[in-house]
């Protein structure tokens, strides 16, 4: 049994001008132990689709779906109460701005203990040493003297570092990372990618990093999702991903970093923006910014084929020698060159 | 905190002097003499006139008279009533506790409906329920005061009977004054029926000198509780697994408290403002009603006294306040 299984996840927002679908029939199965990553741009719906999995979404949203389990227990079916336990409990979340995610009236200490007395109780010098020991763990120097600063007094780094802490204080089955390094300077991101890997192994829980940095999915991740205006484009595992993408905007993202681009002057980029409420386009929501399109994109949307492993939103995806290949000859670049998916690209 | 607070002082200075020069000015731009008044109906003859002037030193150049208001004022000596020929210090300080005692009820009103009342609108932002409190709120802050108190009194007095029109407490009662509280006195006598009969007295007075505070503070709860709903912390604290309530008077209250403390501040200035209508309404014996009573006599040195002392307390008051922001905002304190 996968620690979470979510099936025909999609969530709409009621506004003023009607429902608008911010994410629409996504899929995520998570065993234990792993480490998968959501990817696309802003706006593709990643964070809102997690937002929905923890319950945290305001009451103009409407969220459905066919499955939503964690652990076998229905987060659709279970009571408020019990919701509660499981969230911040055995399913926690960070969030992208570290800064103001902290509540600047409390000091970090009062935060910590405040979540481990909510699911693990103890006596309040239990809790104490806990949340000391959590700040050493997460790699904050001097613990004793920073458990008693507010937040405003911490750098970025060592709020989310804080934050890191908070989430993994009562020893969640599941973290949920919400680009939890976009707003931190360079250096810092791939400490903090660091920290969230070494404590995914040592405590062996499921990480699910959102991201829109295919560098960081490179780095971290071992399956992927990619996502696309609220729609799951394709899902591979991590290194057949990067070698033989399936969806025209898996490749599109990958041939803008800027590894791939060579020696060119210019780094590739997507022309285009994710469509909003008012721009959806008609047949796959990718085609005005696809470089493949043909009429049938136009006005077919297209489904998944029930035989590709990869569940690629295309009516013509790229790199399967099964699959006919591209009209006009448009065939893009490599085969699968993948025979070894246990290494790491 | 302690350098906090004498920055904070220093900063009243130039607001002090400049309450004395309108509280001294303003009395006497207004039409009327003290001396005449004081005669009545017989009048006075023109020697009898001027000797009185200069008895009470109205004869002098202005400057000079302000400027031995402001000696008096630094020895605590605010002069002596033209009427009661009694010191204005005492005078007031006998009668501020009914004032007091009026607006910590009216504002005890104020603080328990109103924040309430903002958070519930707050979190049900768009509904009916958002929408009744809002209109309710924005009803009692458009009420004139007068009139409200005259409408609760015809209702709550005249129809039902409820309510005394008038006074702090039954002629029945003789209370000796020790705090000047009321309320306390009478507990200190131990005289239940006195207690219950000053509750009784206070009821309508203090709903008519809250309800404009009321307004303000649901108002300002209701906003504030709705900017800091959205903000991410609130978000971090739902993902903690917390209770609503946990969240929302917690995480969310706390934050938004903090703009709720300077209106509460601000509304004790209003407040006071406020008692002199409600005094005068109720017969309420306290400051209000005096200063009414010395601007009609044209009593300058009640006036001008009774309008420092006032502008003195309201700036403590502020004070107050600052610093209680210090302490429920850590930003404001490291």
């Amino acid at each position: 049994m996968a620690l979470l299984d979510i099936e025909g996840l999609s969530v709409r927002f009621q506004t003023s001008s009607g429902l608008f679908p911010a994410v629409e029939n996504v899929d995520i199965k998570v065993d234990r132990g792993e480490v998968w990553s959501i990817v696309g741009e802003s706006g593709s719906g990643k964070s809102v689709a997690m937002l929905a999995t923890m319950g945290l979404l305001p009451w103009t949203a409407e969220v459905t779906a066919e499955r939503m389990l964690f652990d076998g227990q229905d987060l659709q079916r279970l009571g408020s109460r019990q919701r509660r336990r499981i969230v911040g409990g055995e399913m926690s979340m960070i969030f992208q701005e570290p800064m103001s995610s902290l509540n600047p009236c409390f000091t970090v200490g009062a935060q910590l203990d405040e979540m481990i007395k909510q699911h693990r109780g103890g006596t309040r010098r239990e809790r104490h040493e806990r949340a000391l020991d959590l700040l050493a763990q997460v790699g904050i120097p001097d613990p004793a003297r920073r458990i008693r600063a507010y937040p405003h007094q911490l750098s970025g780094g060592m709020s989310q570092r804080v934050m890191i802490a908070m989430a993994i204080s009562c020893d969640p089955r599941l973290l949920i990372a919400d680009e939890p390094t976009t707003a931190l300077d360079v250096t810092i991101q791939a400490q903090i990618l660091e920290l969230l890997l070494r404590l995914q192994e040592e405590k062996g829980m499921a990480l699910i990093l959102i991201t829109h940095d295919m560098g960081v999915v490179a780095e971290t991740a071992r399956n992927v999702i990619v996502q696309y205006a609220g729609r799951q484009v394709e899902k591979q595992e991590v290194r057949s991903l990067f070698a033989a993408p399936r969806h025209p905007y898996t490749e599109a993202l990958l041939s803008a970093l800027p590894e791939r681009s060579g020696d060119a002057d210019r780094l590739p980029t997507i022309p285009g923006v994710v469509p909003g409420q008012h721009d959806r386009p008609t047949g796959c929501l990718f085609n005005p910014r696809c470089r493949y399109v043909t009429e049938h994109c136009r006005e077919v949307a297209p489904i998944p084929a029930a035989d590709d492993p990869a569940h690629t939103l295309c009516h013509y995806p790229l790199n399967d020698p099964q699959a006919a290949t591209p009209p006009d000859g448009l065939s893009p670049r490599s085969q699968q060159q993948d025979d070894n998916p246990e290494v790491r690209p | 905190m302690l350098k906090f607070v004498l920055v904070k002082l220093a900063q009243l200075v130039p607001t002090f002097i400049g309450v004395t020069i309108v509280a001294f000015a303003f009395i006497r731009l207004l039409p009327g003499d003290p001396i005449l008044l004081m005669a009545g109906e017989r009048g006075l003859t023109p020697e009898r006139y001027a000797k009185l002037q200069a008895e009470y030193g109205f004869d002098r150049p202005l400057i000079v008279q302000y400027w031995d208001f402001l000696k008096g004022l630094l020895h605590g000596d605010l002069g002596n009533s033209l009427v009661t020929h009694s010191s204005v210090v005492n005078e007031f300080f006998s009668r501020f506790p009914a004032t007091l005692e009026l607006s910590i009820f009216a504002l005890a009103f104020a603080v328990i409906i109103g924040l309430p009342a903002g958070v519930i609108a707050a979190i049900r932002r768009g509904r009916t329920l958002d929408h009744t409190i809002v209109g309710i709120s924005l009803t009692g802050y458009s009420m004139p005061i007068f009139w409200w108190g005259l409408l609760l009194i015809m209702f709550f007095s005249g129809t039902l009977g409820w309510t005394p029109v008038s006074g702090r407490i039954s002629f029945m009662y003789f209370i000796q004054p020790v705090t000047g509280f009321m309320t306390i006195d009478t507990l200190l006598a131990g005289n239940w029926d006195a207690f219950l009969s000053a509750l009784h007295h206070l009821i309508l007075p203090a709903i008519v000198l809250g309800t404009i505070p009321l307004a303000v503070i649901a108002r300002q709860t209701r906003s504030s509780m709705l900017e800091v709903l959205g903000e991410d912390y609130v978000r971090t604290a739902r993902a903690k697994g917390l209770s609503n309530f946990r969240v929302i008077m917690v995480h969310a209250l706390r934050n938004a408290l903090i703009s709720v403390v300077t209106v509460i501040g601000l509304q004790v200035g209003l407040l006071l403002a406020g008692a002199i209508l409600t005094e005068t309404i109720f017969s309420w014996p306290g400051i209000g009603k005096w200063m009414i009573d010395a601007i009609s006599r044209r009593d300058y040195p009640s006036v001008q006294g009774g309008l420092v002392l006032i502008a003195f307390l309201v700036m403590i008051v502020n004070l107050l306040v600052d610093v209680a922001y210090g302490v429920i905002n850590p930003r404001i304190r490291h």
